[in-house]
């Protein structure tokens, strides 16, 4: 029994019920507690989860390796999103205001434990129900302004999210229809067991279950051709939930069709399941280098950045040397530290400006003198400049990829990256660095809105760096762990 | 090769997916919402039935209850929640579609005969588990898209995922019966979630636009 893997399941919904109670100051002294506990509690997990195959509490919790590579940017962003948050909102004063505190606290705490949560379930099922929750709570938290975008982007990320959950559904249902030849018609679907027996399971029926896993779970992680709600949710909601969405949803939804992925690979050989991520990941990369283009809104900017990196790890799946899975995990977590730092810098941008019309936005780095530069730096560690995470993980992708027998595909991602490096940093960095004179912005003082937003930009560009320049030892070892693991035929 | 009579729950499991496709076909006719959303009712009866012959045939006990959570769900609350949604609104004349309602069915047709055949061809003979309830239950979901995509009103929309829904609980309970107890429940509970977001947002479409026609929805773009 592994007391921090019972912690994280616990922590976030005991928060959730607290702040629901308190008054708005406690209820932000509890989210952030929460979250930093449930983070530290993760980092926790990555020695014994490296040195062991899993570790398990109860039937129902079990994390091996790659859970463990998914905890961390999720927890991580709980944290940060948990300080922005208190800094970002502004919730009107008296009775609606309150209320609009404590829906949005326990929302982001639910939302947080559910996406935490997912990758400890032991089990293709309740990593389903797991994942359902995360949509429920999250489309509840992209409507939470109550304007005519925001109602429109929600119905819109539900209607579509809810289909693609459903056709992951019949994907786990296929994949135990599978399974019920080695195990007969009464058994769960744990990892242990469905790895163990995937090699005898019948070929066609696990083909299905991965392309209707990927297509339904893509949904959720964004995926073209089936991520039109995300731009929308992406841009519509509160910003800490844009940061939440980009950073650990699509995230967690990828760990998803990893664990299919990883069946499938001991089913059917690497091949199949490489081919159908490529196909998804270059139709989402290419879509997204052009989309980012022609963005005017920042959050949708940031939004089709998300697309795009989400196509750059389901590439980086199909390429058949281990750096280049090595890569694809810890451009997870790195993707995760930079999306929320430049969710956070957007943040800060539409406090100052009151709009999100990069049109309108001038002389961003001169009027907040600290987000405004970090907004940058995120923007460029997006982009994959060194020193930052992304660089580091998009570097080994492709020198995967370029000892792969068909290393096309990696010079056409190169080619794309650029595309997409060209459209995010031109049109940001024109938006921040552009002087504006004095007299051309009435009511718009230098200065920061709020220190919190401050810190918690802080402390993502500081995760970003630490994971370009020299990626801890432990971590480095879970990585390559999770790689194995998630390539191993038997 | 000879074929042997089919089990009785392989027949009953085959006879109830049949008539859950039907049933789907007729929420594409429907013209009336609160037509449509008996009929889902009426769907999710059928579903419901399909439990109990599982628990019977199988001996499976918990599925009893199952059932019985599935019975005051999806064919007491649901309805009930959306019908008063309608009546609230004023409104039953279903969303304008971009095609005639034959045109609709004929489409509808092509998904359901492609779903079908599609599993068909896999070939895969289970000897425990009826395959052919499994194939129309894929062509119950691809039913469900046709409708989901042609009709222009969020009523349509939310209605045409619960019917999906019902299409993968068919396919649940003749393939996965066997899963513990505990994750059915906790389908059903994250039915029951997206139920209530999915009102929510209706009536703050409706409250917001006056129209239950996703016409409105149109300002995000690009």
């Amino acid at each position: 029994m592994n007391k921090a893997l019972l912690a994280i399941a616990i922590v976030p919904l005991v928060a959730a019920v607290a702040t629901w109670w308190t008054p708005a100051v406690i209820s932000k002294t509890i989210t952030i507690c929460s979250g930093i506990a449930v983070f530290v509690l993760g980092l926790t997990l990555i020695p014994s989860a490296t040195a062991h195959a899993y570790l398990s509490a109860g039937p129902a919790l079990r994390v091996d390796a790659l859970s463990v590579v998914f905890l961390v940017p999720t927890t991580f962003l709980y944290a940060t999103t948990a300080i922005f948050s208190v800094g970002y909102l502004r919730p009107p004063e008296g009775e609606a205001g309150r209320r609009y505190a404590r829906r949005f606290y326990a929302g982001l705490n639910v939302f947080c434990w559910s996406m935490a949560v997912a990758p400890l379930l032991n089990g293709l099922a309740l990593l389903w129900v797991a994942i359902e929750v995360t949509t429920v709570i999250s489309v509840l938290l992209v409507a939470i302004d109550d304007t005519d975008r925001a109602a429109e982007a929600a119905w819109k990320y539900v209607l579509l999210a809810s289909l693609g959950l459903g056709i992951a559904l019949l994907a786990t249902i296929f994949m135990y229809y599978a399974g019920s030849r080695v195990f007969g018609s009464s058994y769960d679907l744990s990892y242990g067991k469905l790895l163990s027996g995937a090699h005898g399971f019948p070929k066609g029926i696990v083909r299905l279950a991965d392309v209707l896993a990927v297509l339904g779970f893509g949904t959720k992680m964004g995926l073209v051709p089936v991520h039109t709600w995300l731009p929308d949710a992406h841009s519509e909601a509160p910003t800490p939930i844009s940061a939440l969405l980009s950073g650990a949803l699509l995230a967690t939804s990828f760990y998803a069709i990893l664990r299919f992925f990883q069946i499938s690979v001991r089913c059917l050989g690497p091949t199949f399941p490489r081919t159908v991520l490529l196909v998804f990941g270059l139709a989402s990369l290419v879509l997204a280098a052009l989309y980012l283009l022609s963005q005017r809104d920042l959050k949708r900017l940031l939004a089709y950045s998300s697309v795009e990196h989400m196509g750059i790890l389901a590439i980086g799946m199909s390429f058949s040397a281990p750096i280049a899975i090595v890569g694809v995990l810890l451009h997870v977590i790195a993707h995760g530290a930079a999306k929320g730092t430049a969710f956070f810098g957007a943040g800060s941008i539409v406090r100052k400006f009151k709009t999100k019309d990069m049109l309108r936005i001038r002389g961003g780095v001169g009027l907040l003198p600290w987000s405004g530069p970090m907004l940058v730096l995120a923007v460029l560690g997006l982009s994959a400049m060194p020193p930052f995470g992304i660089f580091r993980s998009e570097f080994l992708i492709v020198a995967g990829g370029l000892s792969d027998p068909q290393d096309t595909v990696a010079a056409v991602l190169v080619v794309l990256v650029t595309v997409a490096f060209f459209g995010l940093s031109w049109f940001t960095t024109e938006t921040m660095l552009t002087p504006v004179p004095e007299r051309e912005r009435p009511g718009v003082a230098r200065g920061e809105t709020s220190r919190f937003i401050v810190v918690a930009m802080l402390l993502g560009l500081a995760g970003l760096v630490v994971l370009g320049v020299h990626v801890p030892g432990q971590l480095s070892g879970l990585l390559h762990n999770a790689a194995t693991q998630l390539e191993a035929a038997r | 090769m000879p074929h042997a009579a089919p089990s009785t729950f392989t027949g009953s499991a085959d006879g109830i997916a049949i008539l859950v496709l039907l049933t789907e076909f007729a929420m594409l006719r429907a013209q009336l919402l609160s037509s449509q959303v008996r009929l889902y009712a009426f769907q999710s009866l059928v579903v419901t039935v399909l439990a109990v012959v599982v628990a019977a045939t199988r001996h499976i006990d918990e599925l009893y209850l199952l059932a019985a959570l599935s019975f005051v769900l999806k064919v007491v609350i649901v309805p009930r929640v959306v019908l008063r949604l309608l009546s609230h609104a004023e409104v039953d004349l279903a969303g304008s579609s971009a095609f005639g309602v034959a045109t609709m069915i004929a489409i509808a047709i092509a998904a359901s005969i492609f779903g079908f055949f599609s599993i068909g061809a896999l070939h895969v003979q289970s000897t425990a588990l009826p395959s052919t309830a499994l194939a129309i239950s894929v062509a119950v979901v691809l039913v469900a898209f046709v409708l989901i995509i042609l009709r222009s009103d969020v009523v349509s929309q939310a209605i045409g995922f619960f019917s999906l829904e019902n299409g993968v609980s068919v396919a649940s309970l003749v393939v996965a019966s066997g899963l513990p107890l505990i994750v059915d429940v906790a389908f059903l509970f994250d039915l029951l979630a997206a139920v209530v977001v999915f009102g929510v947002l209706m009536r703050i479409h409706h409250r917001r636009t006056k129209t239950l026609s996703t016409e409105p929805l149109d300002r995000l773009r690009g």
